[in-house]
């Protein structure tokens, strides 16, 4: 969930009115937002870097709030403030109109290079703004917010703004080799080549994280004005030329990307934010984007879309009794202006540009009930009669736990995920033998493979336990993963049950005696015949030589049981004689 | 013991008594060690009330083994004082005598004596006095006749320093009648025993008293794990309730039923390989159900079912890639999707509690695999309604009665609810922590305490798994904290699945580890989880009763 940090004070400002922290918590939780934290700059810098640092740091209050990750237009202050007043009702919600420039249109041209790195750019104006420095600081802070979410660290959409009074159009946006590519970036004194600036910016902890987007590629997008000029070159950085500042009047931006869908969301969202500080509130100057292909586009969208949706619907599916009026009059608190239409029990709801949230009637049925209040619904019971059945095999596990408990087992619970070392090489096994699957990205190599025996976690717990007074008794009723081609993802679950005697001496005829125990339990009589149970010498690299047997059941092996073999048990770090068993208990469902 | 000589005479000295006797007086009198008479003592006192015995400490002057030799024979300057003889007695002789050294220098300062060093054949000691009176002798005597007190202060602390004198602390009881005094005391019992009870001698025969403050001996038993036996008692909740348990053993799952069928995008942060294990080998799905894929493709990509859609390119080489499930909410898809598949659509309940992996950064409430809960009920005309009224019910099952519901945003529910609880303190329902994107508590002031991790999570969180955080619970929150997370599916979900229009699909979940954090009292998650367990924790944990109110914490030996 993204955080937005807002002034309590401007905030409140902007809201006409003061809260208390308890009442202003209590509003967020109504609106579906969640007051996070209550700070300042200088106890954020205290509680990271010391208070030393923190010495002089503004103690103005801040409020960090929790937004839902789809709502892009309450990702800022102006945005806040919107959606809260026309909840409350205070105002209504402003209209969002695309206006065409008297004078020339501000032309962004497309050419084919980008086709293959990040095909696509909308841009459009804000026309005679007036920033203040909270105003602008909220501005940066919003295309950080936009590029932390919706444009995923800028590899889905990178957004540009540029002082429009530096530069001169029409806008060309193109690729070129990096070595082709040299201007002074963003707060640099010199310029660079593309290839220079990916390497200066390795060292730079904002930008790094997003040099992998383009790195690699031979070609790189950018922006260049008709003198020659670069806006940007994105997802990376601005030019220093076009760079806007508090004082900037006329802000061109343009945002690139791979996903057209979202590169124009973004471009609403900023536009729709801002645009209440143009001379023309909420008037947003259009700009042309011209494709490859020639077709021309004009941005922003700005598209209001019409959705009917009957009203008893929305009363069925929230569970309430309102009138179709009431409903409308609920929806337009949630940005959405609905008005009764037809037969008097259809609602036409009016989806503003800043609500691409919105793609379904189920968006508006929970923005109905949002505004109705989650806890002003009658709660009630479904009268679905069901009959309830146990997992088969969850079953069997459950009674086979208790009983191994009451043998006087007890129960522990091992990661499914180890490394190669735990199922492989300190079991005296290699790994392909093991038809483990494994893991493409583990952080550690203690998430390298699914495990495909209980024994090693059970070890691994013994040897975390070793202060525990002898003998150590363990079992673990649980999952173990293999390949296996012929389930639809080429691998499946065994459903194992393990158990470990650690002590003084091996111990073999108390676990075989465990064995009887569970046979005895799943009603398997000793013997080969009649679907009985017999066990038969083997050997197995986790064994001592002469100290292993393979149990077969019901016509098949279902496992082997033994004294561990003296470097299984250096290997896992214990100094005792053990003897294990493990058998999948599928075969006896 | 008890019947020992001395305790009986003590019995009979105490009958006759007035108010009580000292131990150390009624040695003296039988002549016997002080210890004899104690461990007496001791013995009548563990038969209960027959006697009273109180500590008394007294300080004693006592002679020293010198003190007492010195008091029998005389001092040392007394006794060669006496073995001069009127005409004298060589100095060298004189050194000879046992006392002779001490003796002389004491006698010369007493000036009881003289040396004549011109005698013929050398130095020759003479009386100067007649008669002497030994008043080291005399003094001693009065000691040891009990009289110290006649001595003064200086006196004692002079024969003191000749380590004459001694002073003892006596530790000494003063006995009196019990409440159940008596004279006659036979020998107790300690157990009953087979020939007892066939002779019927144990009608006759007093028996020891069981010491109730001892510690019992704890039985030889295995232990079940207490995560799984939260885990028992969720199931049970979940079959009270009428809900079927929905296959989970495969905790390897394609990205489509894991994020597409759920109408994630492709795009989704979740799908990032920073949060979700994806797997090398076997790294794709094999098989996938084609029909159903195309209309998610394009449910996805175009819209359809009342949807815009997400407008982008969806892509199957994406769909086909493997990974451990991050949710089970993919074995509630794949339940779904047969359920769909069977003509005519039937009313259905299911849960499943298993586990999940996540590609975490591990700390103390964060694991990269975690169990979560989840419920699904799939009927005609479901309700927001008809869910809070499920959740009310089955967290009533829990103990938690104070429920509250917050708008909230998952990628396939829509409407979303987080489920709050009224956290009232000690002694109330559980001590929920903040729930929500916490890592560590802050400490700054507001009403939520709790820092945001990675976003992807938070986005992708239809179940929060978050567990609670070391702070102060016991002191009790009085706070709205989170306890689930839920909702009605989306229909871009259910309706490519086949289920029909009008049936509704309501769901939520939670994390398994959390409640048993919080009802187990355990702040480190890897002390509960996985092979660094504290098995003691496991043969310690009592029973899981979910909805038992917490008492008193219980230990052993109070009555």
């Amino acid at each position: 969930m993204p955080t937005v940090s807002v002034k309590r004070d401007l905030l409140f400002r902007a809201l006409g009115r003061t809260y208390t922290d308890e009442e202003f918590d209590e509003l967020c939780f109504e609106f579906g937002l969640e007051l996070d934290e209550i700070t300042s700059e200088k106890e954020i810098i205290s509680k990271e870097q010391g208070n030393e640092k923190a010495e002089g740091a503004s103690d103005v209050v801040l409020y960090k709030i929790d937004v839902p990750a789809n709502r892009y237009d309450l990702l800022c202050l102006e945005g806040l403030v919107r959606g809260l007043q026309v909840f409350k009702e205070r105002i209504k919600a402003p209209v969002y109109k695309r206006v065409t420039p008297n004078g020339e249109i501000q032309k962004l041209i497309i050419t084919e290079e980008t086709a293959r790195i990040r095909p696509y750019a909308v841009a459009a104006v804000l026309r005679n703004i007036k920033f203040t420095k909270d105003r602008y600081d909220s501005f940066i802070e919003l295309q950080e917010k936009l590029h932390q979410n919706i444009c995923r660290k800028r590899a889905l959409v990178a957004i540009g703004t540029h002082d429009l009074d530096t530069l001169s159009g029409p806008f060309t946006y193109t690729a070129k080799r990096p070595s082709d590519i040299k201007f002074k970036p963003l707060n640099k004194t010199k310029e660079y080549t593309a290839c220079e600036l990916m390497n200066i910016y390795k060292t730079d902890n904002h930008l790094k994280h997003y040099l992998h987007i383009i790195e690699n590629k031979p070609l790189f997008p950018v922006i260049y004005d008709s003198n020659g000029v670069v806006l940007s070159m994105p997802p990376i950085i601005n030019g220093n030329h076009s760079k806007i500042t508090v004082n900037t009047r006329n802000v061109f931006i343009e945002c690139t990307g791979t996903d057209f869908t979202k590169a124009k969301i973004v471009l609403d969202v900023i536009v729709t934010m801002f645009s209440e500080y143009c001379e023309n509130p909420f008037m947003v100057e259009a700009a042309e984007v011209v494709f490859p292909n020639g077709k021309s586009y004009i941005f922003p969208e700005l598209a209001y879309r019409k959705e009917i949706v009957r009203a008893d619907l929305i009363n069925k599916k929230v569970g309430i009794r309102e009138t179709p009026e009431n409903i409308a009059k609920l929806l337009t608190r949630m940005h959405l202006k609905s008005e009764v239409i037809g037969d008097g029990n259809q609602i036409e709801i009016e989806i503003p540009p800043t609500r691409a949230d919105v793609i379904h009637a189920c968006d508006i049925v929970e923005d109905a009930a949002i505004a109705y209040g989650y806890n002003n619904i009658q709660m009630a019971l479904p009268k679905t009669y069901t009959i309830a059945n146990q997992f088969p095999l969850n079953k069997l596990t459950e009674l086979l736990r208790y009983d191994m408990a009451a043998a006087g087992f007890t129960e522990a619970l091992t990661f499914a995920l180890c490394s190669q070392e735990d199922i492989a090489d300190k079991l005296g096994l290699d790994i392909s033998a093991t038809k483990a699957v494994h893991i493409s990205n583990p952080k550690t190599a203690e998430f390298q493979v699914a495990r495909t025996t209980l024994l090693p976690g059970l070890l691994k717990t013994i040897a975390a336990n070793r202060k525990m007074p002898l003998p150590l008794k363990l079992f673990e009723i649980s999952d173990i993963v293999v390949k296996d081609s012929s389930r639809d993802v080429g691998a499946r679950n065994y459903r194992h049950l393990c158990a470990v005697y650690y002590n003084k001496n091996p111990g073999f005829e108390i676990i075989h005696g465990l064995l009887d125990r569970i046979m005895q339990l799943l009603n398997v009589p000793p013997g080969e015949k009649k679907g009985g149970y017999v066990i038969k010498a083997s050997e197995g690299a986790a064994f001592f030589p002469g100290r292993c047997a393979e149990i077969l059941a019901r016509g098949q092996s279902i496992g082997k049981l033994g004294v561990l073999h003296p470097d299984v048990i250096t290997k896992f770090e214990l100094t005792m004689p053990c003897s294990s068993l493990e058998i999948n208990i599928e075969p006896f469902l | 013991m008890a019947d020992g000589p001395v305790a009986e005479v003590l019995l009979r000295q105490l009958a006759t008594a007035d108010g009580g006797l000292d131990s150390a007086e009624l040695a003296a009198k039988l002549g016997v060690e002080h210890q004899a008479v104690v461990g007496a003592v001791k013995s009548l006192q563990a038969l209960g009330e027959i006697i009273e015995a109180e500590l008394r400490s007294t300080k004693r002057w006592e002679l020293t083994a010198e003190g007492e030799e010195i008091a029998r024979e005389g001092s040392h300057e007394a006794r060669v004082f006496r073995s001069i003889p009127p005409e004298g007695l060589a100095q060298s002789e004189l050194m000879r005598l046992p006392s002779g050294k001490v003796g002389f220098s004491k006698a010369m300062s007493n000036k009881w004596i003289r040396v004549d060093k011109s005698a013929a054949d050398g130095p020759r000691v003479f009386r100067v006095v007649d008669s002497v009176e030994d008043e080291v002798q005399r003094r001693l005597q009065l000691v040891q006749g009990g009289q110290a007190e006649k001595l003064g202060e200086k006196e004692r602390s002079e024969l003191r320093k000749r380590k004459l004198l001694t002073e003892v602390t006596l530790k000494t009881y003063w006995v009196s009648k019990g409440s159940a005094f008596s004279t006659s005391i036979s020998k107790q019992e300690t157990e009953l025993s087979p020939e007892m009870i066939s002779s019927g001698s144990w009608r006759d025969r007093p028996f020891k008293p069981y010491n109730f403050l001892a510690h019992g001996v704890l039985p030889d038993s295995g232990h079940l794990h207490p995560l799984l036996k939260v885990r028992t008692q969720f199931r049970q909740i979940f079959l009270e309730m009428g809900f079927t348990e929905m296959p989970t053993d495969n905790f390897i799952e394609s990205s489509f039923w894991n994020f597409d069928a759920l109408f994630q995008p492709q795009q989704h942060p979740a799908r990032d390989q920073h949060d979700t294990f994806f797997l090398r080998d076997p790294a794709e799905a094999l098989q996938l159900p084609m029909d159903y894929v195309h209309r998610v493709k394009r449910t996805h990509s175009q819209g359809g079912y009342g949807s815009q859609g997400y407008k982008y390119n969806w892509k199957l080489e994406e769909a086909r890639k493997n990974l451990l499930r991050t949710h089970t909410t993919s074995a509630s898809a794949r339940a779904l999707y047969r359920l769909a598949q069977k003509k005519p659509f039937t009313p259905a309940k299911y849960f499943s509690i298993d586990r999940v992996f996540r590609n975490e950064t591990l700390d103390a409430t964060h694991l990269a695999e975690f169990h979560q809960i989840e419920g699904v009920v799939a009927d005609h005309g479901l309700t927001l309604g008809h869910l809070m009224g499920v959740l009310r019910e089955f967290f009533t099952k829990l103990g938690i009665t104070q429920l509250r519901f917050k708008p909230a945003y998952n990628p396939y529910t829509e409407p979303s609810m987080e489920v709050f609880s009224y956290h009232q303190g000690q002694g109330g329902t559980w001590s929920w922590e903040g729930e929500g994107c916490l890592r560590l508590p802050t400490l700054s002031p507001g009403p939520f305490h709790c820092q945001a991790h990675s976003q992807a999570h938070c986005q992708t969180q239809h179940h929060p798994h978050d567990l609670p955080c070391p702070s102060p619970s016991s002191t009790g929150l009085r706070k709205w904290v989170e306890v689930g997370n839920s909702g009605i599916f989306r229909p871009e979900m259910l309706l490519p699945m086949g289920l029909p229009e009008n049936v509704s699909v309501i769901a939520w979940g939670l994390s398994l580890e959390r409640p048993t954090m919080i009802k187990y009292g355990i702040n480190n998650i890897r002390e509960l989880v996985g092979h660094k367990v504290n098995l003691q924790m496991v043969y310690d944990s009592p029973l899981c009763r979910l909805d038992a109110e917490p008492g008193p914490p219980r230990t052993q030996g109070t009555a």
